[in-house]
């Protein structure tokens, strides 16, 4: 099918009130699980499944020098491969601008909605901090990498816990209780706009054919912390108003899988 | 003094766990679990090559590539992207799936094969292998056999089977010797070897890790079967 065909097929779809997969518009798919502490190699983790999209997410820390305009907070790090194993049309090689933007959405979220309390993981003022890299690799994308890879981000920064350091060097083999120190908690929401429809949790079929998206992060205080627009339509004030609220109110659902 | 294991019999592989259809967007997949290296592999094709001029228009092409998650080994975040020893091991993966092939049914055409691990300690270029040649069989390309593979290796004079991350850092003598079989003719497909270790204990490490693959082979098998099983 080619984009036009495919297009009017599921604008189509939507005019009678459903989606591809018999959904209503502003339906997450089932399952969702998050289970966290997936992988035992890495501090913190966890895979995230909607539908039938799959995320494992990963957190490892080291003991780092700090930016020098942060010098008593601790460095975060968000990389997401999008490699083809989840994926035929992603190449493998240096991140595309795809996978950036994933990460860089991501990494928004969690910086801005401060849930990391990064002064509490400086060791020593401008010399030792702890970094926290995320990483973010698909298994299987079916759509919605972005809420998904937010979800498992969020699950495994909540199972993290230190590993052992004695002041000169980190030792992996060994976990500490300590958890690393985090609130205020933010979900994201991604909503699509297809013709005159919003829709959220996509699947690669209502991607490909979305005439914008607007990531929404949604704090629990109700504070938004992050937005990302795209795709090549513009958004009129009263769209962007729906999808604001849609996104807010869907973010209460995702939620409950993290808490 | 000979070397002695804690937890299981020097011939015995850690626990194995195999699953086919683990990732729907691909033409096939499969998992391969070996104690806590665990593999997924995507096979994508046949399908067009690009860039074009890698074609070949006498048979298809086999084309692997084989990478660690960031988090997946213990110790400091791998760095994502190839570097020299994930280019080797997506070659020598080629080479063990090939024998099993025939590409001529393809020409012009290439088939991926995407290795990736979440979580590493030891073994990865057997399981990986293991779990692409699965993959490849859910993928429905006709196949002569299946692969399996193991790592054997030998410490201090002492022949064993599926080494841990802890045996290969071993401080005494060893050697790490991943080799893959062809299971119905046994015929190996993949042969390396780190180490120090003499030709008697390395012939006696392969007839045992070629034992292991046998049984590997047995659990590939089902879990291809359990795929298609009909349920009621």
């Amino acid at each position: 099918m080619n984009y036009r065909e495919a297009k009017e097929h599921i604008e189509g779809l939507l005019n009678q009130g459903i989606r591809l997969d018999g959904r209503k518009l502003t339906e997450y798919r089932k399952p969702i699980k998050v289970e966290p502490g997936f992988i035992e190699t890495a501090e913190g983790s966890a895979r995230v499944i909607i539908g039938e999209t799959e995320v494992i997410v990963g957190v490892k820390m080291a003991v780092e020098e700090p930016y020098p305009d942060t010098p008593d907070q601790g460095n975060l790090m968000v990389g997401a491969e999008l490699t083809p194993l989840s994926n035929p049309e992603f190449e493998s090689g240096p991140p595309g601008i795809q996978a950036i933007e994933l990460a860089r959405v991501i990494d928004r979220g969690i910086r801005e909605s401060k849930m990391i309390d990064s002064k509490k993981l400086c060791i020593k003022k401008g010399e030792k901090v702890w970094a926290v890299m995320i990483d973010i690799s698909p298994i299987n994308d079916a759509g919605n990498l972005f809420d998904a890879g937010a979800l498992g981000a969020i699950a495994a920064l909540k199972s993290t816990r230190f590993p052992e350091y004695d002041g000169e060097k980190v030792n992996y083999k060994k976990h500490t209780n300590k958890k690393l120190p985090l609130n205020k908690i933010p979900i994201s929401v991604t909503v699509h706009k297809i013709g005159e429809h919003l829709i959220i949790d996509p699947l690669t079929e209502e991607e490909n054919v979305s005439d914008a998206r607007l990531t929404v992060v949604v704090r629990d205080d109700g504070k938004i912390c992050a937005l990302q627009k795209g795709g090549s339509m513009p958004l009129s004030s009263e769209e962007l108003d729906s999808m604001l609220k849609l996104g807010a109110e869907k973010s209460k659902e995702l939620r409950k899988f993290i808490e | 003094m000979s070397y002695k294991r804690k937890d299981r019999a020097l011939d015995e592989p850690r626990a194995i766990e195999a699953k086919v259809g683990v990732i729907k967007r691909a033409d096939g997949s499969a998992m391969f679990k070996i104690g806590k290296t665990t593999a997924y592999a995507a096979v994508y094709g046949p399908r067009n090559i690009y860039p074009r001029f890698l074609a070949d228009p006498t048979k298809g092409i086999l084309r692997a590539s084989y990478a660690m998650m960031p988090f997946a080994g213990v110790g400091e975040r791998v760095r994502p992207g190839p570097n020299r020893r994930s280019r080797e091991i997506a070659l020598v993966t080629e080479q063990a799936l090939l024998p099993v092939l025939d590409l001529s049914e393809f020409p012009n055409s290439v088939i991926d094969v995407i290795v990736e691990l979440p979580q590493t300690d030891a073994g990865t270029r057997c399981a990986g292998i293991c779990a692409a040649a699965m993959a490849l069989a859910d993928a429905g390309l006709t196949m002569k056999d299946l692969v399996a593979a193991v790592a054997v290796g030998c410490i201090d004079g002492t022949p064993i089977v599926d080494l841990s991350k802890e045996e290969e850092d071993y401080e005494g003598e060893v050697a790490d010797i991943p080799i893959a079989v062809l299971p119905r003719s046994g015929k190996i497909s993949l042969l390396q070897l780190d180490g120090e270790i003499d030709k008697e204990n390395l012939m006696k490490a392969i007839e045992m890790g070629k034992k292991v693959c046998r049984k590997i082979y047995q659990i590939q098998k089902a879990a291809l079967k359990k795929k298609y099983e009909v349920t009621k």
